[in-house]
């Protein structure tokens, strides 16, 4: 049936049988009703209380929530926040930086995983195990694992004859140290979507670009890269998004520190609600953080039309 | 064929190579639950297993471990039962009913925002309704908020499954006088079970793994595996071995789905992000 049978057909259909329509109509509120009144109640209306909350102050007197009007000084007092300056950039850094590593190996495994036929399944099974990890499970593992006296990173370096280092204790290398736990803890989400997507091209043009005597690597820069653009950009896109709401592994890992090193935004914004229990102002900063991320979804979402990428 | 041989053993290598570098240090946390403190930070290779740790961490009567586990199985069953069977219904709604278009492209449009929150900006926010409606420390509280966080997903996945349920199946039940409901039980739902599977274990690890609204929602008695954890590496003296104990403990869940369900977790881990 065609979108225009149905059309056409709608309104016969309500005025030659009213019972059924009715029966339908009670049908489609009761099947979308519980999801719409989930949505609505656990997510609009607290982020809506959110918004309001965002211009008072709150404190507490005698057990009793007392709310004052503030207008717009949380927000003003957010552009002098070094804190939250801090969390903003070191969360741009720390995303990029991930991303792109995340991506580029996992794209590298996938890319060997399809040349194999024996072991493809046992290699998936055991490169997915870091993405069903609990991220504060992670955070432990590493935790252990850089440790500076007993870690398993500089008995296998000093091997190397490299001299031990504090790897989460040092300014200079606490945020690179994130980054590379969170390229370990996500890298598997990138080869699975990237394997699904090379499993997935065209196998004639492949034969076809062999015909012509393509080697190797001009296959993949003018044949699988192209080809994969629309999987790179679906895959950039989901892991930008996630990758901007750490905070587990931060939260085991650093807690922010040495200083402001790792301070990323999840995390400025989890001390000011919660550990210095300011309400109003961290919800200001709640706010500021929704609207940046929707941003990032609107020009990620721009972008992926502009490619025509659809999937 | 000599020339595939030889090209295929450093791939194999390769991949060799980075299954190590995924095994070696989940292998090594584990082992280090099976050893004493001093052994440790001796840092000995060789060291004779012992099972204090988790004796220590599972019956210890300081311990809570027992009781955040049996808390994360409650809330990651309950959340998942009420999350999966609310997007199953609103999937085949939102496909199969006629839903004026923005009423479905606005919901739709909503949970993809609600899904790249922040989770602790949407904890801030459901602490504060918690408190006033008297829901903190309680698990109704952090299954609704589990089953909310993971719904989004949820709906996006299992939209997927009934959108390929072909239509003329339905259509035949139509003419048969099928109604609704009929149709939902006897045709949907046995061809969406797949589906249905890997929602069900993708939602559940989600919601055992999840730390920040676990964290601001519980308190001592409802606390989560996660949230425990956390709490095991942030006591002023760390004990390594019995944090390494806890996390062997908290990673069963994944290690199980991975042996039993793994076809299903790449089926909906790489549906729900591309589709």
């Amino acid at each position: 049936m065609t979108a225009a049978n149905a059309q056409i057909q709608r309104p016969l259909r309500r005025s030659t049988n009213p019972a059924e329509d009715g029966g339908q109509r009670l049908w489609r509120w009761l099947t979308f009703g519980p999801a719409l009144a989930m949505m609505v109640a656990l997510s609009a209306l607290p982020i809506a209380n959110l918004f309001l909350t965002s211009f008072q102050n709150v404190t507490w007197a005698d057990g009793q929530q007392v709310r004052t009007w503030v207008g717009l000084a949380h927000y003003k007092a957010l552009f002098s926040d070094s804190l939250f300056g801090a969390g903003i950039s070191n969360t741009l850094i720390f995303a990029f930086g991930a991303v792109a590593g995340q991506m580029i190996l996992g794209f590298a495994m996938a890319l060997l995983c399809t040349k194999i036929t024996r072991g493809r399944v046992l290699y998936r099974a055991i490169f997915i195990l870091p993405i069903l990890i609990p991220g504060i499970v992670i955070g432990a593992i590493w935790k252990l694992m850089l440790n500076y006296d007993f870690g398993l990173v500089n008995k296998a370096l000093s091997l190397l004859g490299i001299m031990p280092h504090d790897w989460l204790g040092t300014p200079e290398t606490a945020l690179l140290s994130v980054i590379a736990v969170d390229i370990w803890h996500w890298t598997p989400f990138c080869f699975l979507l990237f394997l699904a997507g090379l499993e997935s091209l065209p196998q004639d043009v492949f034969e076809a670009a062999e015909m012509d005597g393509a080697g190797p690597w001009q296959e993949l820069v003018y044949v699988t890269l192209p080809l994969m653009i629309p999987t790179i950009i679906v895959t950039f896109a989901f892991r930008l998004v996630l990758a901007f709401k750490v905070f587990d592994e931060v939260y085991l890992l650093t807690s922010g520190g040495p200083g402001t090193a790792t301070e990323v935004i999840s995390f400025t914004l989890y001390q000011r609600f919660f550990t210095e229990d300011k309400a109003g102002y961290g919800s200001a900063m709640s706010v500021a953080v929704i609207f940046l991320v929707s941003l990032l979804l609107v020009v990620a979402l721009s972008a992926r039309r502009r490619t025509g990428a659809t999937s | 064929m000599s020339r595939r041989t030889n090209s295929i053993v450093p791939v194999h290598l390769a991949l060799a190579a980075g299954a190590v570098l995924v095994l070696a240090p989940i292998i090594w946390t584990v082992a280090a639950g099976f050893r004493t403190q001093i052994s440790l930070l001796m840092g000995d290779v060789l060291f004779t297993p012992i099972w204090s740790n988790f004796s220590e961490v599972l019956w210890s009567k300081t311990s809570d471990f027992l009781l955040n586990y049996r808390n994360s199985i409650i809330v990651g069953l309950v959340s998942t039962v009420l999350c999966v069977v609310v997007a199953t219904l609103a999937a085949f709604s939102l496909n199969r009913m006629r839903w004026p278009g923005w009423v479905v492209h606005l919901f739709l449009a909503w949970t993809m925002i609600f899904h790249m929150i922040p989770p602790v900006a949407l904890a801030s926010a459901w602490f504060s309704m918690a408190r006033a409606v008297g829901l903190e420390n309680t698990f109704t509280g952090l299954i609704l908020a589990h089953a909310t966080l993971n719904l989004p997903m949820a709906i996006w996945l299992m939209a997927v499954f009934v959108r390929d349920v072909p239509k003329e199946l339905e259509e035949a039940a139509i003419m048969d006088g099928a109604d609704t409901p009929h149709i939902l039980w006897y045709v949907i739902l046995p061809l969406i079970t797949p589906g249905l599977a890997a929602t069900s274990i993708l939602t559940f690890i989600f919601s055992w793994n999840e730390f920040a609204v676990a964290l601001t929602l519980t308190m001592k008695q409802t606390a989560t595996v996660p949230v425990a954890i956390a709490k095991f590496a942030q006591d002023f003296e760390i004990q390594y071995t019995q944090m390494a104990a806890s996390a062997a403990l908290a990673m069963v869940p994944a290690i199980l789905v991975l042996l039993v369900a793994q076809r299903y977790i790449v089926k909906g881990l790489t549906q729900g992000a591309v589709k």
